[in-house]
């Protein structure tokens, strides 16, 4: 049997770059090919050159993309409109930019099937209606007018998928297709995908960095690094034993439960592509280079049923290079750092012409927290609950509207900010944006020192040596300006910004999600060494369950500004008691297969906090939600050893 | 008293005094972004640009005829006594010294370009009878015996100055040449195939190719003003190509010191409002929405009306009638600046709406650096590329603008040369028959060409700063 989509030889430059090198896989009708790599390494400039919507000056250099009998590089562009959203279509990352936002989406929707099926009026809304029933949008019919603005990041994913379903496509192409949403509504969208390619049999070519929804997803895996494919294999052969030295570093540097051992990380940054790249492009970076990686560009060689492009293939030491460590039990009583009770922050809503109140965006509701000195509390929750505003109130960043703060037992008076800003700093989200391009690193490093007056005048300079130094930068980078440097390193900097003013805690708003596996790997390592060495405690605030098992002690489910459930990370995370928590836990995309546990899908999406429904906030998306849920917000139900949890439920049942 | 100074005494006008301390500011702005990297980047960008070089270089010749004729200086009257000197009422420049009979050299009336005739029949006396007939004139022509020698002098003097420009531009380029060859080491040979093919890093070749042309068009010019009243004469008799050049001054003032005027009012506003959001913005707001609504010309005409009236009342504060032009000259370019800051100040507002809810503002607030010190530090320098934009943008239109405003009446004193007030001298002669076009044109040319400068110049420096472009360089 022939396949769907036959690319062979692929090479695509843009300028003087060979973003896309001699790329050569099969996809099968019903199949999922996922390519799997870091950022900037060729994967979506693969899917856009099988669409032709290279960007300007992007070309096709050479190679063959066979569509079914189609020769797709061989079309006019005129027939090429046909084939694009035709028989191949395409889903983007970012439903938000990808929606015109000014048409409805039926309107939209409609347009795709005018374009692809001829149809219009009354049979074009019926067929969009099918269309959105079957990407499982609920209450289809009153959605098709709405405008883009109306809906969740999630239904606009999935209006995306509907439009992309408009002319019965047989390739589907999704370019990170989850990554702009939220585990539960990943899990979702992601489930949509899976069940419409088995209903359609259509092959599908999913492009993701993230490990997980390949491993759930994928029939076949296709590793992809500076523009090459490395490794190529069925899920279960790659997942068992993945060949390349890239894949495996790939695995270790995933934060995995029950490991709290350093993860391995992979030395240097993917090589720029305009240069001329001699021998395996991996080889600079791998540990198991020998000569002959440097000299020449190693073939495809097949290992039972995997193919890899490596000298070393099958001649790898075995099995996982980094051994397992428990996390170790903490010896000393916890004190209290920095408590927080009744923390509210809510947001005026004003309307009319004199700006008058008329209700409040309650972000966070009432929430109490105890961050104890050297541990690490990790803040969960789906975008919009409220984890960030927490982080932001505790600095004062954003004034809260009711709540008392006490550092160390006392508490702390409003006045008292450089006090509290000595003791607590905060490392952001996005390294581009958190550091100011015009000021050199040294200057960015000396300003908290210098609007708080540590240390004296003349140490000052050899406070940032010491800086750079302990989170891992040469002693030059202080003379130089952030777009010197890479993602890795200017969280780095912004780590070291925060520790200048050496603080007791730090609040680290989501600081890996912006950067790569490998480069997340390393900020882990040293946020880890960091605590050990100087005692640090964190607030980490993050989506990321991965991410938390591997750094956090302690864990608080946040869900539309209140804390769910709270308790020790292996407790919470192990044993969810709230059906919230159990739903986020399981929603996350696993390498290893689900054991025990029963998968529990949400519905819906998570309700504005202009306007939480009454009674407990989850009940809307609850599957044991009763009478009771939807009159009253539970109480504390205490579980032992510090775990407790606010639901009806898990009340009745203890 | 030194003697020096008893021959003439200089006079510092307001205009000369900002302008001078406006060249004082951008030099030192060059040399701090001499020691920056991150500055020095994007106007490197700018040098490795052909077109905005070769602007470059035409607006640097009009700067140099600006600045030299913003140094002013009153001579001693020639019989006044030398224990008590007495000074010329009349202002003069250095530039009007260089110039020389261009200024003095004054005939009767219009006259054409180049022509040798006034442009009126007048009655004359020849061979004892009165004729009339086309004049000669004073000075334009006048070493000419014969009107078939006209001709032939016009050729030489073109061919001359070619001839001398093209020296001049051939020895200049040598001189580049040896510099730089010794400069980056290399072989004169290699220096010169390198320079040819464009390989230099720099624009090279249009480089030398403007100066030449302008070398060229400044010696012709030169000989031909020589002899020849180049772009004809005005109404008064007094030469086009003097005024046209005495313009140049008044243009960039209005240029320069308009925007002198508009940045302050528009860094401060635009950056408090967006910043500080809140009432701030509130009033701001409002301030500019209200300006914005009231028609610019009202406003300018009022206002310069209340300048008029003001200097008529206090004829004791001017000692010299440059001196009252002078103010109303400044007058014009602060009304102007204070009407035209809205836009840009609605600019940085957004921008700094933007940028205050930047991770590295919130890092600055979470140390508790003071409003100040971030604004300063964080807001202001990452807003200064579009301050940099509007700017260049905003000159020639300001350029054009004071044109504008002196055909309507209410620019620039009547008495001081300028471009407006050239046009609107030409106005009424448009109409009559034979028409006098050439101080219309002439002041055509001249704008056209700076402002034309200035645009490309301008289109340069926003390329080179505009962040959106940066991955695409």
């Amino acid at each position: 049997m022939s396949p769907l989509l036959r690319v062979d030889k692929l090479v695509t430059g843009i300028g003087a770059a060979r973003v896309v090198d001699g790329v050569s896989f099969d996809v099968a009708a019903g199949e999922t090919y996922a390519l799997l790599g870091e950022s900037g390494c060729g994967k979506s400039m693969t899917a856009l050159s099988l669409m032709r919507l290279l960007p300007d000056g992007g070309r096709i250099l050479s190679g063959h993309v066979q569509l079914g009998e189609t020769d797709v590089l061989a079309l006019p562009e005129r027939d090429m409109r046909r084939v694009r959203g035709g028989r191949m279509a395409m889903v983007f990352q970012e439903p938000m930019l990808a929606l015109n936002p000014v048409i409805k989406v039926g309107d939209q929707i409609g347009e795709a099937l005018s374009l692809h099926q001829d149809l219009g009026g009354q049979a074009a809304r019926d067929a969009a209606r099918a269309l959105l029933d079957s990407v499982g949008v609920p209450d289809a019919a009153r959605r098709l007018d709405s405008y883009p603005f109306e809906l969740s990041g999630g239904l606009r994913q999935r209006m995306m998928i509907a439009m992309a379903l408009a002319g019965e496509p047989s390739l589907l192409i999704a370019d990170e297709p989850t990554t702009a949403l939220d585990v539960t509504i990943q899990a979702q969208v992601l489930d949509v995908l899976r069940n419409l390619r088995a209903k359609r049999r259509m092959g599908m070519l999913l492009i993701t960095h993230d490990l997980g929804v390949v491993a759930e997803n994928a029939d076949r895996v296709g590793v992809m690094y500076a523009g090459e494919l490395l490794e190529e294999g069925t899920r279960d052969a790659f997942f068992t034993a993945p060949q390349h030295p890239y894949s495996r570093m790939l695995f270790e540097a995933l934060p995995r439960t029950g490991d709290a051992g350093r993860l391995t990380t992979i030395a240097g940054q993917v090589p720029r592509l305009d240069a001329h790249l001699r021998g395996c492009r991996f080889a600079p970076r791998c540990p198991f280079a020998i000569a002959c990686c440097r000299a020449e560009s190693p073939g495809w060689q097949e290992l039972d049923g995997q193919r890899v492009r490596c000298h070393l293939a099958g001649s790898l030491p075995a099995g996982s290079v980094r051994e397992r460590v428990a996390h170790p039990v903490a010896e000393h009583p916890p004190q209290p750092l920095l408590q927080v009770e009744g923390l509210k922050v809510f947001f005026p809503i004003r309307r009319g012409l004199i700006q008058r109140t008329v209700g409040h965006v309650r972000a966070v509701d009432d929430v109490d927290l105890t961050i104890q000195a050297g541990r690490t509390l990790a803040l969960v929750g789906e975008s919009g609950c409220g984890k960030t505003t927490v982080g932001k109130a505790l600095l004062r960043l954003i004034e809260p509207t009711s709540g008392t703060i006490m550092l160390g037992g006392e508490t702390l008076p409003a006045k008292n900010m450089p006090t509290l800003r000595r003791q607590a700093q905060m490392v952001f989200q996005d390294p581009f944006s958190s550091l100011n391009p015009r000021m050199r690193v040294v200057d960015i490093l000396l300003e908290g020192m210098d609007a708080l007056g540590v240390g004296a005048r003349g140490e000052r300079r050899g406070a940032v040596a010491r800086l750079l130094n302990q989170v891992g930068l040469p002693d030059d980078a202080g003379g130089r300006y952030p777009h010197a440097f890479s993602g890795g390193q200017r969280q780095r900097i912004a780590i070291a910004r925060a520790l200048a003013v050496s603080p007791r805690l730090v609040i680290c708003d989501e600081p890996t999600s912006a950067l790569d596996v490998s480069v997340q790997a390393q900020i882990l390592n040293l946020l880890k060494d960091l605590q050990a060495d100087l005692g640090l405690a964190y607030l980490f605030i993050t989506h990321n369950l991965a991410v938390v098992e591997y750094l956090a002690h302690d864990v608080a489910v946040m869900y539309l500004g209140r804390i769910v459930e709270q308790g020790q990370a292996g407790a919470v995370l192990r044993t969810p008691r709230h059906p919230y928590t159990q739903a986020l836990v399981s929603a996350v995309p696993r390498i290893e297969p689900h054991t025990g546990q029963t998968i529990v899908r949400l519905a819906g999406d998570q309700p504005s906090p202009l306007n939480p429904p009454v009674g407990c906030h989850f009940h809307p998306r609850c599957p044991h939600a009763s009478a009771v849920c939807r009159q009253t917000y539970p109480a504390r139900t205490d579980l032992g050893g510090g775990h407790w949890v606010r639901c009806h439920w898990v009340a009745a049942q203890d | 008293m030194s003697l020096v100074t008893s021959h003439f005494v200089p006079v510092l006008l307001w205009t000369d005094a900002l302008i001078f301390m406006l060249l004082i500011v951008s030099l030192a702005a060059v040399w701090w972004i001499r020691r920056h990297a991150h500055l020095r980047a994007p106007w490197a960008a700018v040098a490795r640009r052909p077109m905005a070089m070769g602007a470059a270089l035409v607006l640097a010749v009009f700067v140099a005829i600006g600045l030299l004729d913003s140094l002013h200086y009153r001579e001693r009257l020639d019989d006044s006594p030398p224990d008590r000197p007495q000074y010329s009422v009349e202002v003069l420049s250095v530039f009007d010294a260089l110039a020389g009979r261009l200024r003095t050299q004054q005939e009767k009336t219009y006259s054409a370009p180049l022509a040798m005739h006034l442009y009126a029949k007048e009655f004359t006396e020849r061979g004892g009878a009165t004729v009339r007939d086309y004049p000669r004139l004073k000075y334009g022509g006048a070493h000419l015996k014969q009107a078939d020698e006209y001709g032939p002098d016009i050729v030489r003097r073109i061919l001359v100055g070619l001839l001398q420009g093209l020296a001049g531009s051939l020895l200049l380029f040598g001189l580049l040449a040896a510099w730089q060859a010794r400069h980056e080491r290399m072989r004169l040979g290699g220096w010169l195939s390198a320079w040819a093919t464009g390989h230099l890093g720099w624009p090279g070749r249009t480089v030398v190719i403007v100066l030449t042309l302008m070398l060229i068009l400044g010696a012709v010019m030169a000989r031909l003003a020589a002899g020849y009243h180049v772009f004809g004469t005005d109404k008064v008799g007094q030469d086009v190509l003097y005024i046209s050049l005495k313009s140049i001054r008044t243009g960039l003032v209005i240029g320069t010191l308009t925007t002198l005027v508009t940045l302050p009012l528009a860094i401060v506003l635009g950056i408090a409002a967006g910043y500080f959001r809140g009432w701030v913005d509130d009033v701001i707001q409002y301030v500019y929405t209200v300006l914005n609504s009231i028609p610019g010309v009202l406003l300018i005409a009022a206002a310069v009306l209340i300048v008029q009236v003001a200097i008529e009342a206090h004829p004791d504060l001017f000692d010299t009638a440059a001196a009252r032009a002078d103010v109303r000259l400044l007058a014009l370019c602060v009304i102007m600046g204070v009407t035209s800051w809205t836009s840009l100040a609605r600019l940085l507002r957004g921008e700094s709406l933007k940028l205050r809810t930047l991770d590295y503002v919130e890092a600055a607030r979470a140390f508790g650096v003071s409003h100040a010190r971030i604004i300063s530090r964080h807001i202001f320098p990452n807003v200064f590329h579009l301050v940099l934009i509007a700017i260049v943008l905003d000159f020639s239109g300001l350029v054009l603008a004071e044109a504008v405003l002196s055909y309507v009446g209410v620019g620039v004193d009547p008495a001081m040369y300028s471009w407006g007030n050239m046009i609107n001298g030409a106005r009424l002669e448009l109409a009559r028959e034979p028409v006098v076009w050439w101080q219309l044109g002439a002041a055509f040319v001249f704008m056209f060409t700076l402002v034309l400068a200035a645009n490309l110049f301008a289109d340069g420096v926003r390329d080179a700063f505009d962040p959106r472009l940066e991955e695409r360089r």
